[in-house]
């Protein structure tokens, strides 16, 4: 089998999750100036509730894809709701406050979302049920499962989508307004608070998603899971350019692959002393990297100019 | 067209504006002089339901039409109700394109056609924006945002224009150009509130004028007769009083 290769793919699947979720980081501070730390509890729920939904399911003896299709449907909705509420309640009313205090509140949400959801799945893991046939392909020595192919293609064309619905359309362009000067957009006859409102449910919907990609690939869902996922994504959006919508999907697939290869090769690189288990910290070196020589990410030169 | 009555604004302590009434009549371009800091752009704010702190009745009166409350509408609904404020600093969307940018000055305007037709007519009349009109308006000069501002606001259609310091910065061959603009959208129908700290040429193409000192309207008439108004050209127009 070669290594190389199938960390590469599993780069891929990971990183496009990790894009998913960052791009929720970076459309609400690409419109707000906030890091929305809350977003990666989003995320969880959007997993429990898939989790959840499923496991309702089974028993039914619908086609396992069909039981998928269903928990996004139900985990999308109850996401852009609770999405909703961080906005309106947590965040609004600090919006002309200084940028520490919505930051706390973000950091309170997270906390309060990550007791509820302990209150309402418990403190264990919980694993989904297999979604796809086990299938697998081979390429080249390595291997791609059914799933992680129809995870890549699925996130590859939720990302073309938005991209296209933020170039093309008319609420894009809107989005775009609001984001570069909110008293100007609101001049222009665009209601900048219903669409601060929709950048949070779109990121939130983006969130779902991923949340069911987690759990159907990783089979794990639990209360904490958004902790570590959101400060990934946060530092892949901060990789790409935090304010920058294809900064956020390039930084989210150059960090699954980063982490990919660096828990591939750790082991061989340290001679033995690491393991993979210490994959955490490639993306955290990142982090650090980035933020000392190039704040701006890959794409972002806007930073500076906002701060 | 538009009929202010007692408006006042506060910011934290100070009073910038403080009870001031004017009005613009149909068609009517009305301009709205002083010196830095007397409250002009203030007023265009307020007016503009930027600063909602503002109080005052402002009453929009569109000929044959029911009219409107503009100290009730949430600033994104202003321009739905034929109200188009071209900001000081021109405030274009300096990420999006000179195309976009007029694109969304008609964002509230639903009818494809009619948006179209504006924008060629517009672009017609506009050499300078139609040659780049697929450039980011930040790598625009000056002058040229400064037609694109007004030019988004046109796309709106609206029946009272509000221009904060449309001259501001601007070489006087651009502020020509400008001008034509404006004075062809009077010619169109639009009435116009001109706020300019260039006082002779705001008196030269307004019929009426009304100048603001730290807050209050002190003096008001007819633009003509202001240019010959020693108070006026002592204060505002440079001119020594022999």
């Amino acid at each position: 089998m070669d290594i190389f290769l199938q960390q590469i793919i599993n780069g891929l699947v990971l990183g496009s999750i990790y894009a998913l979720v960052a791009l929720g980081y970076t459309m609400v501070y690409g419109i707000l100036g906030l890091i929305n730390f809350a977003h990666g509890e989003v995320v969880m729920i959007g997993a429990l509730v898939s989790y959840s939904v499923m496991m309702v399911l089974v028993p039914s003896g619908l086609p396992p894809v069909l039981l998928a299709l269903i928990s996004v449907l139900v985990a999308a909705p109850v996401c852009m709701a609770l999405a909703w509420a961080i906005e309106r309640y947590a965040y609004r009313p600090l919006r002309h406050a200084p940028k520490l205090t919505p930051l706390i509140s973000a950091i309170g949400v997270s906390i309060l979302l990550q007791n509820l959801a302990m209150m309402i799945w418990g403190r264990g893991y919980h694993a989904f049920p297999d979604i796809l046939p086990a299938i697998h392909f081979d390429i080249g020595g390595a291997q791609i499962t059914l799933l992680q192919t129809v995870t890549i293609g699925l996130a590859a064309a939720t990302m073309g989508i938005l991209a296209w619905m933020i170039q093309r359309t008319s609420l894009g362009q809107a989005m775009r307004a609001t984001a570069e000067n909110p008293a100007i957009a609101e001049l222009m006859g665009i209601p900048v608070n219903r669409i601060i409102t929709l950048t949070f449910i779109i990121g939130a919907a983006l969130a779902a998603l991923a949340g069911l990609m987690v759990g159907a690939n990783y089979s794990v869902a639990h209360y904490y899971m958004g902790f570590m996922l959101g400060l990934k994504a946060f530092t892949a959006a901060v990789l790409g350019g935090i304010g920058n919508i294809t900064g956020a999907m390039l930084g989210g697939l150059l960090l699954g692959l980063i982490e990919s290869l660096g828990a591939g090769y750790i082991e061989d690189l340290t001679g033995g002393i690491l393991g993979s288990h210490y994959q955490d910290i490639f993306a955290f070196l990142v982090l650090i990297g980035v933020l000392v020589f190039r704040p701006g990410g890959l794409m972002g030169e806007r930073v500076s100019e906002r701060a | 067209m538009l009929d202010v009555r007692n408006l006042r604004l506060q910011y934290g302590g100070i009073q910038a504006v403080k009870g001031i009434s004017f009005d613009v009549q149909c068609g009517e371009m009305v301009a709205l002089i002083g010196a830095n800091g007397a409250g002009k752009t203030s007023t265009l704010k307020a007016l503009a339901r930027m600063l909602p702190q503002a109080t005052g009745r402002v009453q929009l009166n569109p000929p044959g039409e029911a009219a409107v409350d503009l100290m009730r509408l949430p600033a994104h609904e202003l321009v739905a109700a034929g109200v188009a404020l071209v900001p000081e600093g021109r405030g274009v969307f300096a990420r999006q394109t000179v195309l976009e940018n007029l694109k969304l000055g008609a964002f509230r305007v639903k009818d494809r056609m009619l948006v179209n037709e504006r924008l060629e007519n517009l672009l017609e009349r506009l050499p300078r924006l139609k040659e780049r009109a697929t450039q980011l308006a930040g790598t625009l000069s000056g002058g040229e945002q400064q037609m694109l501002a007004i030019a988004r606001a046109l796309m709106s259609g609206p029946r009272l224009l509000l221009l904060d310091e449309p001259s501001m910065g601007l070489a006087p061959i651009m502020v020509e150009r400008i001008f034509e603009l404006i004075i062809s959208a009077r010619e169109s129908g639009v009435s116009i509130l001109l706020v300019e700290q260039n006082a002779r040429l705001a008196l030269k193409v307004s019929s009426r004028a009304y100048v603001l000192e730290s807050g209050h309207i002190t003096l008001s008439g007819n633009s003509a007769e202001l240019l010959q108004d020693d108070r006026v050209r002592a204060a505002y127009l440079g001119d020594a009083i022999s």
